[in-house]
């Protein structure tokens, strides 16, 4: 994974709650058995059935971050709904709150997941709806969202998770450190619990 | 030893590593796999020159993309073969076993782990699949990951995790007539929210709890997810232990009696605390229906389409605007007078023997309306076998449903079963997203018995009414 520090760019406001990955990336699209090729469906229904859909509209396209409603990213574990997001062109999403899985996919994939309080979230959209060009500035190593002026709100993440993002580490690997810990606990496995294949 | 919650107990036995400011490592007892959410781990694997740690704690079938009639021939759909295909293969080079399309043991991945005796409890149980969460019906640690998850668990047999908080809902008394496990879902959900178990393990407790089936008990905790919680959990009983007992997978002679006696252990301490506790009277858990586009958003049969504006929260208000103006639905209309054009039974939410005789009893000697395209489809090829065995799949025919072979079908659309745009199905699966059985179709979620009777009336019935 590349190291994930800062993102810097306008922001497509999407005030909705509930968000589920359906529609991030319905179904039907999730055929393919590559890890590419999702960008075009993201929010597929929405774009198709109203033009006017803010993800359709000129002015955002481009832009590095999304605003999210709370529970953005709830229902499936599908991680092409990450995979869509960062297709399209998005690398961080500033919400309210974010579903368990699609915060776990995130971290994994390296999109940047920023929780701030739903006042200031509105803060930033209604000032991405007015000002589509407005940046912002989301930075890992601060933990911060900002907007040139002065504005600027923390937020938290894992600092695991902070610590694998800015290094871009492979956690398998450094799960993998832990071997013998992984032999040793298998050694002590009851031997009646079940195997698949005998 | 602190006391501690029964999560918090299969969590500390399954632990490999602890080391402080990182999660915990846990090692993965069960490893379920199916063709959508795997193809990128397996590449993954072959990427990086790693081996699948334990093929024999790992089992694959195909579910999702399955046609559910003519399964001899190549599926309609080529990405849809491709991707089964590449399951298939992936498992042969990677020694995993398959159930695979043909064979009479294949079905929804949630199914075919109970039914072989591989879900057991105290078991810490994963899959690429939000609804794993089922399997914490036996008592087990049961969650939905992602592919790159899959990927961990298929190198390593470990998965790192923050801990969880925990939940207790408790169901207390007795459930009304028709009150089903998938009502007493549908109503925790209506309560703590789609958002409302974020962060959570849930224990589903009480005495409702305890007078259920097991096909109930894995109704209730494959919705879990749909509250947002990724695990939840009932500890297990003799109930649990004679569904286990004599299944090709579960311990037998003196490993059974070994079994038995780890799993009474499997308890909340008395004196353990939650996080959040929930408390609901069996007594209010009418049939529901939801009207709108998430699980939350739901009403006892008898009920009418809420009017968003009585809503308080902007944000709730303005959700249940939207998902009106989608599902095509006045505020004040009588759920009972929505008219539908299809009815599905089945999806890892109820699509087991017990969901489909439940079903069955209403519909005994009727037909479905006229109006009405219904569809059944067992969970597993076992499923149908059975049922076939009992005359069900025969009393449904004679009803004018059609009779399936087994997969996730329409509760997601992936194969070629799905809603046209505009039609209306009451379903027994659990979601009820923006186009989730197919684009523009909607969705009511209501339980096998009420979805029996809607598809003999054309529109929901209060079974009350009818029986």
């Amino acid at each position: 994974m590349e190291p994930v520090t800062a993102v810097t760019g306008n922001a497509i406001p999407l005030p909705r709650a509930d968000v589920d990955t359906d529609q991030i990336i319905p179904a039907r699209h999730l055929k393919r058995i590559e890890r590419t090729g999702y960008g075009e469906f993201a929010f597929e229904y929405w774009r198709k059935n109203d033009p006017d859909f803010v993800v359709n509209r000129p002015e955002y396209q481009g832009a590095p971050i999304l605003l999210a409603g709370p529970n953005f990213g709830c229902g499936s574990s599908r991680e092409h709904a990450v995979w869509a997001l960062q297709q399209m062109g998005l690398r961080a999403v500033v919400g309210t709150s974010f579903a368990d899985i699609f915060r776990n996919n995130s971290a994994k994939m390296g999109l940047l997941l920023a929780s701030l309080d739903p006042a200031d979230v509105g803060y930033l959209m209604q000032r991405a709806q007015d000002t589509p060009e407005a940046p912002i500035t989301v930075d890992l190593a601060t933990q911060s969202v900002s907007i040139p002026g002065g504005w600027r709100r923390s937020f938290e993440i894992d600092p695991f998770v902070k610590h694998c993002l800015l290094n871009g580490l492979d956690d398998i690997g450094l799960t993998l450190q832990h071997a013998d810990a992984i032999a040793a606990f298998e050694a002590r496995r009851p031997a009646l619990l079940p195997r698949t294949k005998r | 030893m602190p006391p501690r919650t029964l999560a918090q107990k299969i969590w500390d036995a399954h632990l490999v590593h602890r080391e402080e400011g990182r999660p915990d490592l846990l090692y993965i007892d069960l490893h379920l796999t199916h063709e959508v959410t795997s193809a990128q781990a397996f590449d993954g694997l072959r990427m990086n020159g790693r081996k699948l740690r334990r093929p024999d704690l790992t089992i694959a079938t195909p579910d999702h993309n399955v046609p559910t009639v003519d399964r001899d021939k190549p599926f309609p759909d080529p990405l849809s073969q491709q991707q089964v295909d590449a399951l298939r293969a992936n498992c042969a080079e990677f020694d995993v076993p398959i159930f695979d399309v043909l064979d009479a043991r294949q079905g929804i991945v949630h199914v075919i782990g109970p039914e072989q005796g591989l879900t057991q409890p105290g078991m810490t149980i994963v899959c690429g699949d939000s609804h794993t969460s089922t399997h914490g019906a036996f008592g087990a640690l049961a969650f939905g990951i992602g592919t790159s998850e899959v990927e961990h668990v298929f190198a390593t047999q470990t998965l790192p995790q923050r801990r969880l908080k925990q939940m207790s809902v408790e169901v207390t008394g007795q459930l009304p007539p028709w009150g089903t496990p998938k009502d007493i879902i549908l109503t925790i959900i209506n309560r703590i929210g789609v958002g409302g178990g974020v962060g959570h393990v849930i224990e589903y407790r009480g005495d409702v709890i305890r007078n259920i089936s097991m096909e109930g008990r894995m109704t209730i905790c494959n919705m879990t997810i749909e509250g947002g919680a990724r695990a939840g959990l009932i500890a297990p009983d003799e109930t649990t232990f004679a569904y286990v007992e004599g299944r090709p997978h579960a311990p037998a002679g003196d490993d059974w009696d070994a079994a038995r006696a780890r799993w009474r252990t499997l308890t909340t301490d008395p004196d353990a605390t939650f996080d959040t506790e929930v408390v609901i009277d069996g007594a209010e858990i009418e049939p529901h229906v939801t009207w709108g586009t998430t699980p939350a958003q739901s009403v006892p049969v008898h009920g009418d389409i809420p009017d968003p504006d009585a809503f308080d929260d902007p944000v709730v208000r303005e959700t249940a605007k939207r998902a009106l103006d989608y599902q095509r639905l006045q505020p004040g209309t009588k759920i009972t007078e929505i008219p539908l054009d299809r009815v599905f039974i089945g999806s890892c939410t109820n699509s087991r023997i017990e969901d489909l005789r439940a079903a069955a009893a209403v519909v005994r000697g009727k037909r479905v309306a006229g109006s009405v395209r219904a569809m059944v489809v067992p969970g597993s090829g076992l499923v149908k076998a059975q049922a076939e065995a009992e005359g069900l799949a025969d009393l449904f025919r004679a009803a004018g449903f059609e009779w399936r072979e087994a997969g996730c079908s329409m509760c997601l659309g992936m194969n070629p079963d799905i809603l046209q745009p505009g039609e209306r199905c009451a379903s027994t699966s659990n979601r009820n997203f923006e186009g989730r059985q197919g684009p523009g179709g909607r969705t009511h979620l209501v339980s096998p018995p009420m979805a029996a009777a809607a598809a003999l009336a054309g529109r929901f019935v209060d079974l009350r009414e009818l029986f």
